[in-house]
């Protein structure tokens, strides 16, 4: 469906991108995950053909549209802040990429009436297409975006952050809606976000990236479960770093035994319930790392000041140069 | 400074800060004495004529040409100015040029420089004789002493006032509207007939109107260009101080009045126009 | 590649665009501001120097610096009065106070000085009450005074007021809680705060003091070397044909708007400061 081929993208004397490659299939969710600055906004808006890249092509469904102008590639893109035309009601916003249309792709007004009803409906927006964009919250605007995105029949959906400037529950709420809207439409897709959670959550495969390049792509358990890279195993769930012979340790706070015989301890300084364990942090005996561990919360909880011996049962192992040396279960 | 009264508190919302009293009451005095009493003057005067008076004196043939005059050139340099206004603030906010820094604070020239001098440098430059009305004579076109000269001048003095409107919305606009409206397949010419230019358009508006109420009431820099003809090139404010020259305080004055509610009018109307579309856009 | 990018135009657009602006600006901006100084030297430095130093011309520099002198601090005054009242304070009527404040903006300047010939002319309300005490205002320098203050009214309240909102009242809590006076507060918190501002509103108000022609010409009567300020003397001069002397002293009148316009083009780079669209 999409295919990306060293895709390269400078910024004055900031480099973007280098050379990206990826490829997505047919009715995919995809995420492109990383921290500001990774380069993955500007990767979405060159799909889009909002940016051009430097070098590099890009293909949508058999078609080099690399140098094609974004209104002509009939892509779906819901921007950050929804960008909703604040001056039209939400039914003109919706129906606005089809008012646009000339030519033999023309409709009559009615139909775009319809169409914009139809989206609306879809987007459980149903009865406020008379409102103005301002008139509604956050989550319904920017589920307008999302059904004015769509009314173009799009072949693609593009999502820049598209919970970014939402508040906890609404986020929450949203996103278990899109997912349900992906199923139902089926439409590829891609969506920004720096939220890892938000990313392994809603997408079939995770596009980790980080300053500019790809560091890893893979289904969302492969990529908390087996991550490719220091970077990976420390931006993607929470992951504490020992030294190891010939380089890190990486092990989550939950991939751990605790036994009397344990390898390493830890001399607890803080205690609290996160959420069904005990989280228990404190510095490492010897190297004096920071380490935060998860234990069982049907078990009393940790004192302040005892120590835990205990031994990672699973992990990952990362020599200087980030190669990653062994990545098995101990 | 005394401390807060009972009743002031009921009256305003407590605060910690001091001194609401002293500038509270010295800003009412001030604007009593210096504009609220004068500006109530005009309009006891205007209440003392009587209404036939009023009628006759206000709207005479003399003042009705007058009237037609300012409200007509003052419309028509809004207009060119709301066209070129527009290219103007456009081309400062969104290009990048050498020279920009300069050209942008030229455009305030007209708020800067004094009337008078504004009135005797276009004059000479559209007299027959002038570095413009040389090329224009031959034409046949007439400026300095025409209504064109009028125009020209409120074009003067107006232009800043659209710039500066339209100016800081545009800014504000923000780029991801106009590309949402690319990623739906609008061209750019559709883009800014259906999305910037609606967006805009309660400043450009604002810019308009505030032009056109400087504009009937400019004087200064009118009076030289005009050439001062009554009932041809005869401008209001022209008028009312030719009425005072001839002691003719009655007929000052209920032109004075006229042309103060045509002006608040106008400005009353767009602010109930922008306070329409603040409010269906939810600002 | 180059393609175009989605929210700009086509170079060509571009250039047609930004040449049409400067065509217009070069116009309607430029050319008058070159004449002034081109029709100011015609003859040459010597006559354009002796034009300047007529005494009426010395007498009207002198009473346009007196004006300004005399109405720019009040309105400053008045200017913090009323911006300290309205941004550091919630009370109603508030939208109100500001559209009087604007008021003296929306008026015709020629009205400006009418309305002060019906209130101490000679046919005035206190006309005859100030001809019995020998008083003077209209056709006299207080005539002058108060048509200027009244034109120049909202010039500082109306750059002070959006900015001491932006500011808001966290800093004078602070230091009011920290135990400071009201007046300590003032001095040390606010107008440093402030005083780029107050500058910039400060500079446009003078330069309108100083030019204003249509109030002042209803109230001064143009006594020459006693009530003529100098916008004023141009128009004496200009209407005597004396034109080398009219541009003479315009041009110092346009040097000052020069000045002023570079003043208020630093004071908006170095400190993010914007004015209105109204002056």
């Amino acid at each position: 469906m999409i295919h990306l081929r060293g895709i390269t993208k400078q910024f004055g004397d900031y480099p973007a991108l280098h050379g990206i490659d990826l490829d997505v299939a047919p009715g995919e969710f995809i995420a492109l995950l990383g921290p500001s600055g990774s380069g993955k906004t500007t990767l979405l808006r060159i799909i889009a053909g909002l940016e051009f890249q430097d070098s590099g092509t890009v293909q949508l469904a058999g078609e080099d549209v690399s140098s094609l102008p974004v209104a002509a590639r009939n892509v779906g893109f819901v921007f950050q802040h929804y960008a909703l035309f604040r001056h039209m009601t939400v039914a003109d916003n919706v129906a606005f990429g089809l008012s646009v249309r000339r030519g033999k792709h023309r409709m009559a007004k009615a139909a775009r009436q319809a169409r914009a009803e139809e989206l609306l409906r879809l987007v459980q927006l149903e009865g406020l297409g008379t409102r103005y964009p301002g008139q509604l919250s956050g989550g319904q605007r920017q589920r307008v975006a999302l059904a004015r995105a769509l009314a173009i029949e799009p072949r693609l959906l593009l999502l820049d952050e598209p919970f970014g400037a939402l508040d906890a529950k609404v986020r929450k709420d949203l996103r278990r809606w899109l997912r349900d809207l992906h199923k139902q439409v089926g439409l590829t897709s891609i969506f920004v976000t720096h939220d890892q959670e938000e990313a392994l959550e809603l997408a079939d495969r995770v596009v980790v990236m980080n300053q500019g390049r790809i560091e890893q792509i893979g289904a969302p358990d492969a990529v908390y479960m087996d991550p490719e890279t220091p970077f990976v195993s420390h931006f993607v769930g929470e992951t504490n770093r020992i030294p190891g012979p010939g380089g890190e340790i990486h092990f989550r706070p939950h991939e751990i035994i605790v036994s009397p015989d344990g390898t390493e301890a830890v001399l607890v300084d803080n205690v609290f319930r996160k959420g069904a364990v005990w989280r228990a942090e404190g510095l490492l005996e010897g190297s004096g790392q920071f380490v935060e561990l998860d234990l069982p919360s049907n078990q009393a909880a940790p004192r302040l000041g005892e120590t835990i011996r205990f031994h990672p049962h699973r992990a990952r192992m990362f020599n200087a140069d980030g190669d990653q040396t062994q990545g098995e279960t101990r | 400074m005394s401390g807060p009264t009972l009743a002031s508190r009921r009256w305003r919302q407590p605060s910690v800060l001091p001194g609401f009293g002293l500038s509270f009451g010295f800003t009412l005095a001030w604007l009593t004495l210096i504009v609220l009493i004068p500006l109530a003057t005009i309009f006891l005067k205007a209440a003392g004529l009587g209404w036939s008076e009023f009628v006759a004196v206000g709207f005479s043939p003399r003042a009705m040409a007058a009237y037609r005059l300012s409200f007509g050139t003052a419309a028509m340099a809004g207009l060119v100015n709301a066209v070129f206004g527009l290219i103007v603030a456009w081309v400062l906010v969104r290009y990048e040029f050498p020279g920009k820094q300069v050209v942008s604070a030229l455009v305030d020239l007209p708020f800067a420089l004094p009337t008078a001098v504004a009135g005797i440098a276009l004059t000479a430059l559209y007299t027959p004789g002038g570095w413009i009305g040389q090329f224009l004579e031959p034409l046949g076109i007439k400026v300095a002493f025409t209504w064109v000269g009028i125009t020209i001048a409120l074009v003067f003095i107006g232009l800043p006032f659209v710039v500066r409107s339209v100016e800081p919305v545009l800014a504000d606009l923000g780029r991801e509207v106009e590309e949402a409206a690319a990623t739906l397949g609008a061209t750019r010419g559709q883009t800014f007939t259906r999305v910037i230019f609606p967006a805009i358009g309660p400043a450009l508006l604002t810019g308009f109107a505030l032009a056109f109420a400087r504009g009937v009431g400019e004087y200064g820099s009118v009076i030289f260009i005009s050439g001062n003809m009554p009932g041809r090139t005869e401008i209001a404010p022209l008028l009312i101080v030719t009425q005072l020259e001839q002691y003719a305080y009655a007929g000052a004055t209920a032109i004075a009045v006229v042309m103060m509610l045509a002006s608040f009018a106008v400005l009353l109307l767009i602010n109930l126009i922008q306070a329409a579309s603040r409010r269906r856009m939810g600002a | 590649m180059s393609q175009q990018q989605a929210t700009t135009e086509s170079p060509l657009m571009r250039a047609a665009l930004i040449a049409v602006a400067l065509v217009f600006l070069g116009f309607f901006l430029l050319l008058p501001l070159l004449a002034v100084f081109s029709e100011a030297l015609k003859q040459g430095a010597g006559p354009f120097l002796d034009a300047l130093h007529t005494p009426d011309a010395l007498a009207a520099i002198r009473l346009t610096l007196i004006i300004a002198a005399i109405a720019v601090p009040l309105n400053m005054v008045f200017g913090i009065a009323a911006s300290w009242a309205i941004t550091k304070f919630q009370f109603p009527g508030k939208a109100l106070l500001i559209t009087l404040i604007d008021l003296p903006f929306s008026v015709s300047p020629v009205v400006s000085g009418l309305i002060f010939v019906l209130l101490f002319g000679a046919n005035g309300l206190f006309g005859a009450w100030l001809a019995e005490h020998d008083l003077k205002i209209i056709f006299a320098v207080p005539g002058i005074v108060l048509a200027t203050v009244f034109i120049t009214f909202p010039f500082v309240a109306r750059e002070l007021i959006p900015l001491m909102l932006e500011q808001g009242r966290d800093d004078e809590e602070a230091a009011i809680s920290l135990g400071a006076t009201g007046w300590q507060t003032f001095w040390h918190v606010t107008l440093p705060n402030i005083r780029w501002g107050l500058l910039y509103g400060v500079l446009l108000c003078n330069a309108r003091a100083m030019g204003e022609f249509g109030a002042v010409s209803v109230v001064s009567g143009h006594i020459r070397g006693e009530t003529n300020t100098m916008p004023l003397h141009v128009e004496i001069l200009y209407n005597e044909y004396d034109f080398v002397g009219a541009f003479a002293v315009a041009s110092l009148l346009a040097l000052l708007a020069l000045v002023t316009l570079v003043a208020k083009t630093i004071l908006e780079w170095r400190f993010g400061l914007h004015a209105g669209a109204r002056h």
